[in-house]
């Protein structure tokens, strides 16, 4: 190590004149699959964004739906001519618009849990970590309470008391993820405050939310990022099993989860479409941010590399 | 050890009662009781009446009290749906739901332990990098669609087995088991691999993990040195270390097991505690709701008991800590 | 000298890896007699380790065997069936570790460790065999072997886990006993009782001993002869006496120079200069070269084992041999 240092030549010269943007996107790169995942992903979301451009109906305007083209198989054509490529459900609504409206819903809630999750947690990580004492101690025994209890329960118990609706979802899912955050921004805020320049902004004077936010914040962001991620996954698969037991998004505003619900009573008749199509929606959704999560968490790790 | 125990009883105790504290909360100041018990036509006499009869009237920490006195005598009121104590309607469900939980631990156990050992043992082998990637995959499915799929190719395509129901049960000791009938286990395989398969992942990378950690270690080494056998060295030596960490995410995993059964049996039909909460919420059944909570609280608490103690039968470093 | 109970011949053993292939062990050639003590001395990262380990047969993937026999009673050991391997290991080819504290597995019980061993190479009652642990306790001097029997290994001190190691290597009265530094983790006053112990047994049994260690002073009081690894290679092997009085490889002379109480009171330690080379990056020819004051052209060839005239037992490896050398001459001037 010592020798390292006092060699300079012997240092990568790339790392000191590239930025560490650049180095997170070329590490990020070395993984084809990640690559590939992060390239789905792109398009789900352009798909979800943009769905009531490209979708062949608005589900939920019943003057579009027939009656008459219910439960088709994919494949099928409508009364009108065209094709329903995914099949329909019982109302005769076409499964691939349905899809992608309910990928917007899926993602929507999934993203804005976990935004509202990661701000508030890390801002009573990073307040635990630098206030210390009692303040610690009571925002570290909550996070503890609520990671010792299964997510799904939590969420359960509470839209049992909150009732259903998209709201109630994403409140709910806050509730059950920001201690997740809180935990990760206090462990990484933790290690950064021993080191000296904190020390160095202590000595001079500078308030204590500016230390807070403007200094340990920015350093602890690699590791929350990595952990929003792989949390917007789980919030989404929480989402979907929450809407499928009936508990999530009202029927009004149909998530993926709540889709599968709906198919799932025709599927012992054998008609699984109707089920399995938005399944394999939220499986690629899921999988995609995992495999990007994974990658990322690799780029990120500042030890590797430069 | 027994002033370790004394700890740790009080501990327990201690979280029960906040737990009794945040239901409370929950159930009586969050949600609105009333709109719970009071058909939505009721007049504003009635609505009084039924306040005044349920002590909703009175101060909150009075409320409190009769609640704590309540659940201490075991009395969670009665079932709005089946009339009878809200207690004995949960603990009727209760053994179809262990039932299933164990069956899904033991399998995650009989599955994931060896993958994760051979995974551990030979990290190049091609086998070992599909154990792996097929892990990642059990890790980002969700639950219920796993169970949809197994439905739909082992229930409706194949037609192998059963999708819903218990199956023929046997009593024993007054409570209904599936596991005693051919016919039972036919019901009960398809909801416990559906339950067992986020588990299975997360054993096998523990236990690969594990692996990977003791192998080099010297105790490894000097058994082989020994002239033990291959396999003395590892489903002794290694296998041994490794149940100490595989132990306590069976305990920890068992609450989480629990949970996810809610999911499960509403897929299966499986006639246990998950199904009935998920019904009792969607039917308001209050009594049932906060009944299930507790039991689930008591149960946690009582599963980390059982694995603290666990801990101390194989870990002969515990011992002597917790003895000092 | 009698007929050798360990004959390595040519010994190479090597370890691919990503950066390329790291040669542990060349070239490595001894015998060692029946009742004989061999100290193997080197460096961290000379290579004793690992010729200890293939000896044992119980090299770490990728480690193998490149080149080379190891002869046990004419038994090439290199080439033996695992199922043959693992009969004579712990039977009659035994090892002991460095770190007391990491060879005793922490949760199985004494008893359970040391039976297993007796129960891996012999047919006998599980009573006998636990009478025959006894009896091993008893031999490497822990107090009260009936109840320490049933303990486990970290309610012992690091002294008491080696004596129970030594134990159980000597449970089937071995011929080759390999230790590798067994004493080097623990305090001194313990380290003279392990080594005491061990020097009791191995004569008592008659069982040849290798002594792997780091530290010269150790070996010149117990070894017949001394065997010095330098960068995976002897560089010098002869009789004890004669390897510390007359020194003929400048790295031995080097060694024996900074054991301080081979120097005078006052006096400035000698020292080796520079550090030991990473083996993959080794200099060309003699891998000592770049450290050492007698280093000429001649040394960009690798030099060969050769005898001492004088004394044919007694090899080295180098250009320009301190014939008749003492420690003072490598003195820094």
């Amino acid at each position: 190590m010592t020798d390292l240092s006092q060699s300079p030549t012997l240092a990568p010269q790339r790392s000191e004149i590239e930025p560490p943007i650049r180095r997170v996107i070329r590490e990020f790169a070395l993984s084809k699959i990640a690559v590939g995942a992060l390239a789905l992903l792109v398009l789900l979301v352009l798909a979800a964004v943009f769905a009531p451009l490209i979708a062949p109906q608005n589900p939920y305007d019943l003057a579009q739906l027939d009656i008459m083209d219910g439960r088709l198989p994919p494949g099928s054509q409508a009364m009108d001519g065209s094709v329903y490529l995914l099949g329909t459900d019982t109302q005769g609504r076409d499964m691939l618009s349905a899809i992608l409206y309910g990928l917007r819903i899926s993602l929507g809630v999934g993203v804005v849990s976990a935004l509202v999750a990661s701000m508030l947690g890390a801002t009573l990580g990073l307040t635990a970590a630098y206030a210390g004492g009692r303040v610690e101690t009571v925002i570290m025994r909550l996070v503890d309470l609520q990671l010792s209890f299964p997510v799904i329960l939590v969420a359960m118990m509470i839209l049992a008391v909150l009732g259903k609706g998209i709201g109630n979802v994403i409140l709910a899912l806050v509730i059950v993820e920001w201690a997740t955050y809180a935990r990760a921004a206090r462990g990484a805020a933790l290690v950064e405050s021993e080191k000296e320049y904190i020390e160095a902004a202590r000595c001079v004077n500078i308030p204590r939310h500016r230390i807070l936010f403007g200094h340990l914040l920015p350093n602890c962001t690699a590791p929350l990022i990595v952990i929003a991620t792989v949390q917007i996954a789980r919030a989404i698969s929480l989402e979907a099993t929450l809407s499928f037991l009936g508990l999530g998004v009202p029927v009004t505003e149909p998530s993926l989860g709540m889709l599968i619900a709906n198919g799932y009573q025709f599927i012992l008749s054998g008609e699984h479409w109707i089920s399995v199509f938005p399944g394999l929606a939220l499986l690629i959704t899921i999988v995609a941010i995992n495999l990007v999560g994974d990658q990322l968490r690799d780029a990120l790790n500042p030890r590797k590399g430069a | 050890m027994t002033m370790w125990l004394i700890r740790r009883f009080l501990q327990a105790g201690f979280v029960i009662l906040a737990m009794t504290v945040i239901v409370f909360i929950g159930v009586s100041v969050i949600g609105d009781p009333m709109e719970m018990l009071v058909a939505p036509d009721a007049t504003q006499k009635e609505r009084l009446e039924v306040a005044a009869a349920l002590g909703l009237d009175r101060p909150l920490w009075q409320q409190y009290f009769t609640f704590l006195s309540g659940l201490a005598q075991g009395d969670f009121g009665r079932s709005f749906i089946y009339g009878e104590p809200a207690l004995q309607v949960i603990l009727t469900r209760l053994p179809a739901t262990l039932e299933l939980a164990f069956t899904a631990i033991g399998m995650s156990v009989l599955v994931g332990v060896p993958l994760g050992l051979y995974a551990g043992l030979y990290p190049d082998a091609k086998t070992s990098k599909a154990i792996m990637a097929g892990s990642i995959i059990g890790f980002s499915l969700p639950t219920f669609w796993v169970g949809l799929m197994l439905i739909v190719i082992f229930a409706v395509e194949l037609g192998w087995l059963p999708a819903s129901g218990r199956g023929d049960t046997v009593s024993v000791l007054g409570l209904q088991w599936s596991f005693l009938t051919l016919d039972g286990w036919s019901h009960l395989l398809l909801p416990a691999l559906n339950l067992a398969l986020f588990k299975v992942s997360l054993i096998l990378r523990l236990v690969r993990a594990g692996v990977r950690e003791v192998m080099p270690e010297d105790y490894v080494k000097f058994a082989r040195a020994k002239g033990l056998t291959e396999g003395r060295v590892i489903f002794v030596h290694v296998l041994k270390n490794l149940m100490i960490p595989v132990v306590t995410i069976i305990g920890l995993e068992f609450g989480s097991v629990i949970a996810f059964s809610v999911v499960t049996e509403t897929i299966f039909s499986w006639p246990g505690m998950g199904k009935l909460i998920i019904e009792s919420i969607n039917l308001l059944d209050r009594p049932v709701i906060v009944a299930y909570l507790m039991i689930i609280v008591l149960l946690f608490v009582v599963i980390n008991l059982i694995v603290d103690l666990l801990y101390t039968v194989l870990d002969p470093r515990v011992r002597i800590r917790t003895g000092a | 000298m009698s007929e050798a109970v360990l004959s390595v011949r040519n010994l190479r053993t090597e370890y691919p890896t990503h950066a390329g292939t790291v040669i542990a062990v060349r070239d490595v050639s001894f015998d060692i007699a029946k009742g004989e003590v061999l100290g193997l001395v080197g460096e961290s990262g000379s290579g004793k380790t690992v010729t200890g380990f293939s000896i044992m047969g119980l090299l770490e993937t990728p480690g193998r065997i490149a080149q080379g026999e190891i002869l046990f009673h004419g038994k090439n050991l290199a080439d033996l069936p695992p199922k043959e391997m693992r009969s004579l290991r712990g039977n009659r080819i035994a090892m002991i570790f460095q770190d007391p504290m990491m060879t005793l597995n922490p949760v199985l019980r004494i008893d359970t460790q040391i039976i297993e061993t007796i129960l891996a190479h012999e047919k006998m009652s599980r009573r006998a065999a636990w009478e025959k642990a006894r009896d091993a306790l008893g031999e490497v001097g822990i107090p009260e072997p009936e109840a320490r029997l049933s303990a486990y290994p970290h309610q012992f001190s690091g002294g008491m886990r080696q004596r129970v190691a030594i134990a159980i290597a000597l449970l089937h009265k071995p011929e080759l006993l390999i230790a590798d530094e067994p004493t080097t983790a623990l305090d001194v006053t313990i380290q003279a009782q392990i080594l005491s112990i061990v020097q009791r047994l191995v004569a008592q049994y008659g069982t040849s001993l290798i002594w792997i260690t780091h530290d010269l002073s150790i070996v010149s009081q117990i070894a017949d002869r001394i065997a010095v690894m330098y960068a995976g290679r002897f560089v010098e092997l002869g009789a004890a006496g004669q390897v510390i009085a007359t020194p003929h490889h400048p790295y031995t002379s080097g060694l024996i120079g900074s054991i301080p109480s081979a120097n005078a009171r006052g006096q400035p330690l000698a020292q080796i200069r520079g550090t030991t080379p990473s083996v993959l990056n080794l200099p060309t020819g003699c891998p000592f070269r770049t450290r050492c004051d007698h280093a000429d052209e001649a040394c960009l060839q690798e030099p060969p084992m050769a005898p001492d005239p004088a004394h044919p037992s007694h090899q080295f490896r180098c250009h320009h041999p301190l014939a008749l050398g003492v420690a003072q001459e490598l003195e820094p001037s």
